[in-house]
């Protein structure tokens, strides 16, 4: 049958990409596995994307560690993967005098966690920092360590990058089992096939305790806790500044911070679900989340509003992340509860699950040929009109413009298409050009696209798909009613 | 002149400039071939107005098309304007040329409008694919030549989604209902009765979508009728099976050009303030078509892009005098917006002008339309209804122009008898 991997990565979200990238530096066949159309289709594309500086979680839980080494490590990673980020600190804002001391609790923590730069300043300091904020913030606390980043390009080009190292990445595939032989998990069943390997990382968000049950692992469970979203026409709507609101104890509360490319971004709420694909957005959802956001920033307009989506915590039974590599099922290894501050932390969780897997004897021989670097794709919009020019002498594809509002061209989509980690489907191709992202989301650019993905691909234009299979954007060509056109 | 988008507003200013002696007049449309929207308006119903003649999009756009070709305008095609600057540098590309830098005298937007989504409504639900805006949809069956779907609901009853709800019936899909939020019809009753009576395709007032389901492909949408505040109404919600929701909620004139050069615009119209010559706050910069309001007709914004046009010439030429004395214009009862906003009193000298409004709220009777100049009433006129799909025109005779010197401040309603 098919050579057996050494390490097969369920899961294409930020942990995993990263997780299969840091594996990468060794001599290690590694194969990465998502169910989805593309990497970065589940908890990884819906949430605030903000690179917490560390002082929430609980002093000596995982979730504090591997925060604050996360965020040490992000500065150089979105260096070397060529990944947007900006690092002008967060905020926490006391709007009353009682939640002073809530600022200097978490000032306390921080230090405790072993956080730099954290400082209290005056509500005036802070309004000069973000002019939009309530004139009544009293006092902020001030992380300097915190910022934004791009959560889509960050998990895409982690995944870019191990492919350019050798991992590959199959997408479209779901594990439906674990594989095992003498007491070892030896691979994965999947709906295309079977695959051995001598270890399986668990990596797969809201869905992990599911694998774990699979290995007869029971002792953790994740419930859902979702979290809602508006999306502001950056034209309009811009804070500068990451705000997040005094915390309670069920959340961080709601944020309104700007997102890489300069949208206004508020949310999230929080409410617990039943189902791991519940992300259905609620008007109670919305109607909380817009409150919320205006009393930090009462200025917002939900005129401005593009876009509203949601996301999924996978909050753990444990409280804390759980990563293991237990007794009970060697060859496996967990990674399971990463609910917020998982973005941040994923970069020091996969160095984690390297160091666990090294322990469980993967012999770890590094990879001279290793390259941590991946250049960016060029983003038409944010070049000089001299740069624009040398591109579109190079390929003239760069000079037709197929999404107005964020000034995306055919040469982009086009080699997005043909990446790394080909971008098969419009959301794909959405997260990284950012075309149908601003303010006529898709209406413009949609039939543009759906001709070029299905030129690129050679498929049929009725095959081009908004997300994968069954989400085929348009049905038949007109006059071709015999084919089953009225249907029902 | 350079002229910023090819549609019937951009071709009506381009035309209207050669013939006023505008030398070089320079069209820049983004699309391989000119007359904007209309390209994909198969239907008919243009130019009953302006040429006297039912035709469909098409034939209205060629029309003007060749008069643009026999009065010797230039144009540059597959190509979008990125940026222009109030010194009227504009900075456009396209796969041959690459990046191109202009200098114009003048410049006139014709960049059209944008549809409202589903975002900017935020509707509740899953996020599937088969959420179209009605005018994405017209594209791809009449342009593209694809179906996006078999069984559609339209919300929204503007014009576009009440012709697709036809269009797409006569493709053999099903038009479930077409929904509409208010308790009137948002666009012109000629469609209704053309496009949704006839093919008894049932519209809902007083209606909207309160969720989308589906996974992958919309399943389902659940309506429910609202109260008169425009709040759900529970008990009265509906699950109406369907692959496609259409979204026909609005049209929004495409100002991000303007915005960056500095341009007021009007929150009411989200077009460039414009005077009587459409000329907006910066000198230099003019604007023809439904870059300034949505009008209802293509007619009206033919003639609105001539004016457009003809000042635009006037201000290379420097045949334009600054106005000494502006009258501002504006919305009394029953009005939403007013355009041209200012009104320079010495332009009656010249001839009639013309101030065109939509109104809040429809009414089926007879209503008269009054104009008054700081409180005092100088013009009016009688309309059998009014309704706030349909534009109203009242003219201002010239010899108004003497008691006008002195006014401030127009301001029009619409009055019940
Ligand atoms: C509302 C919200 C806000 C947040 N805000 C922040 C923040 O500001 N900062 C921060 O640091 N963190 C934040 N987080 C946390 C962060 O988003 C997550 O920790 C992180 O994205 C988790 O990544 P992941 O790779 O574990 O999961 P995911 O991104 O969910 O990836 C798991 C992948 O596994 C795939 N998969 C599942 N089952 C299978 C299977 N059987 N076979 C194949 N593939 C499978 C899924 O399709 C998915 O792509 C937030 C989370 C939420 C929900
Ligand atoms: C679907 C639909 C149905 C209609 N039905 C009717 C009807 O039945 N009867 C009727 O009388 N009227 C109808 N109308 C109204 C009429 O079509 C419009 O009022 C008219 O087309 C507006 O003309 P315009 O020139 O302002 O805009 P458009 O026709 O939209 O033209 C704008 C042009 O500018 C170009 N452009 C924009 N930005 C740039 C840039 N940066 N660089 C270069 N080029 C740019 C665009 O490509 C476009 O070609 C309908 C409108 C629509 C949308």
């Amino acid at each position: 049958m098919n050579i057996p991997y050494d390490v097969i990565v369920i899961g294409g979200g930020v942990v995993g990409c990263l997780t299969a990238r840091a594996l990468s530096r060794y001599q290690l066949r590694v194969l990465l596995l998502e169910r989805g159309a593309d990497v970065c289709s589940g908890t990884s594309k819906a949430n605030t994307a903000i690179i917490h500086a560390g002082y929430d979680a609980k002093p000596g839980s995982l979730k504090a560690r591997l925060n604050v080494a996360g965020n040490r490590m992000y500065a150089q990673l979105c260096e070397e993967l060529g990944v947007l980020s900006e690092r002008h600190g967060t905020y926490v804002v006391a709007m009353a005098d009682e939640e002073l001391r809530t600022l200097e609790e978490l000032r306390e923590r921080g230090k405790q966690n072993g956080v730099p730069g954290l400082s209290i300043i005056s509500g005036s300091r802070m309004l000069q920092a973000e002019p939009l904020l309530n004139p009544q913030a009293r006092a902020a606390l001030y992380a300097e360590t915190g910022g934004i980043v791009d959560p889509f390009m960050m998990t895409i080009a982690a995944a870019e990058n191990a492919v350019t190292n050798g991992v590959t990445v199959m997408l479209e595939t779901e594990v439906t089992d674990l594989e095992r032989q003498d007491g070892r998990i030896s691979g994965v069943r999947t709906d295309s096939g079977v695959f051995s390997s001598r270890f399986v990382v668990n990596a797969c968000g809201v869905y992990a305790d599911t694998i774990m049950a699979q290995a007869g692992l029971t002792g953790f469970r994740i419930k859902p806790r979702k979290g809602e979203y508006y999306v502001f026409d950056r034209e309009k709507s811009r804070v500068r500044q990451v705000l997040f609101p005094c915390p309670t104890p069920v959340s961080k509360g709601i944020v309104v911070t700007p997102t890489s490319h300069g949208n206004t971004l508020i949310g999230p709420n929080a409410e617990d679900t039943e189902s791991r694909d519940d992300i259905v957005v609620t008007k109670q959802g919305l109607d909380e989340v817009f409150s919320g956001a205006q009393r930090l920033v009462p200025s917002l307009d939900k005129r401005d509003v593009i876009a509203v989506f949601a996301g999924l915590r996978a909050a753990g039974s444990s409280g804390d992340f759980w990563i293991d590599a237990p007794a009970e099922a060697p060859g496996l290894v967990n990674v399971a509860g990463i609910e917020s501050p998982g973005f941040t932390a994923a970069p020091a969780i996969a160095e984690y699950v390297v160091d666990l897997l090294r322990e469980c004897g993967l012999p770890l021989v590094p990879n001279r040929a290793f390259n941590p670097e991946r250049k960016p794709a060029p983003h038409f919009s944010e070049l000089s009109h001299t740069q624009q020019q040398e591109l579109i002498a190079k390929d003239p594809r760069y000079g037709r413009i197929v999404c107005r509002c964020e000034m995306v061209t055919e040469g982009e989509i086009v080699a997005a298409i043909h990446a790394p980690v080909p971008a098969l489907t419009y959301d794909a191709l959405k997260r990284r050009t950012r075309l149908g992202a601003g303010r006529c989301q898709g209406g413009f650019d949609t039939p543009r696209v759906i001709n070029i993905l299905a030129r690129e691909l050679q498929v049929a234009a009725t095959a081009v798909t908004k997300r994968g299979f069954g989400s085929e954007l348009v049905r038949r060509k007109t006059k071709d009613i015999g084919t089953g056109g009225m249907g029902e | 002149m350079a002229v910023i988008g090819g549609g019937p507003g951009g071709l009506a200013a381009a035309v209207a400039a050669r013939e006023r002696g505008a030398e070089r007049v320079l069209v820049i449309e983004r699309a391989e071939e000119l007359g904007g929207i209309l390209q994909q308006c198969i239907h008919n119903g243009f130019g009953l107005e302006a040429l006297g003649r039912d035709l469909p999009g098409p034939a209205y756009a060629q029309h003007f098309v060749n008069r643009a070709h026999e009065t010797g305008v230039q144009t540059l095609l597959d190509t979008m304007v990125l940026e222009i600057t109030p010194q009227r540098r504009i900075y456009a590309t396209n796969s041959r040329q690459g990046v191109i830098e202009l200098c114009a005298g003048a410049v006139v937007f014709g960049m059209g409008c944008r549809e409202r989504t589903r975002g900017a409504l935020a509707i509740p639900g899953t996020r599937p694919a088969g959420v179209f805006t009605a005018g994405t949809a017209q594209r791809l069956v009449n342009i593209e030549g694809y179906m996006p779907g078999r069984r559609f609901v339209i919300l929204g009853s503007g014009d576009i989604g009440m012709i697709m709800a036809r269009r797409l019936t006569l493709e053999g899909a099903r038009v479930e209902r077409v929904l509409e939020i208010m308790p009137y019809l948002s666009g012109l009753k000629r469609n209704w009765v053309q496009c949704l009576q006839d093919f008894h395709i049932p519209l809902q007032l007083s209606r909207t979508v309160l969720e989308i389901r589906g996974t992958q492909r919309v399943e389902a949408v659940v309506s429910v009728a609202v109260d008169d505040r425009m709040l759900p109404i529970a008990g009265t919600e509906e699950t109406i099976p369907c692959d496609t929701l259409l979204l026909s909620v609005g049209l929004i004139p495409e100002n991000e050009l303007s915005r960056r050069v500095g341009i007021a615009l009007d929150p009411l119209t989200a077009g460039p303030i414009v005077d009587e010559g459409m000329g907006t706050s910066v000198p230099g910069f003019y604007a023809a078509g439904n870059v300034v309001h949505v009008y209802d007709l293509v007619d009206w914004v033919t003639l609105a892009g001539e004016v457009a046009g003809r000042s635009a010439a006037d201000y290379i030429a420097g045949r334009v005098r600054p106005a000494v004395h502006r009258l501002r214009t504006c919305a009394g009862e029953n009005v939403r917006y007013v355009v041209p906003q200012w009104l320079d009193p010495e332009s009656l000298a010249l001839g009639a002008q013309q101030l065109q409004l939509r109104v809040r709220r429809p009414v089926e009777e007879k209503v008269k339309v009054v104009v008054t100049a700081d409180g005092v009433e100088i013009a009016h006129k009688t309309e059998r209804y009014v309704r706030p799909g349909e534009m109203v025109t009242v003219k201002l005779a010239p010899e108004l122009c003497e008691s006008l010197r002195s006014a401030q401040e127009l301001q029009v309603s619409v009055l019940k008898p």
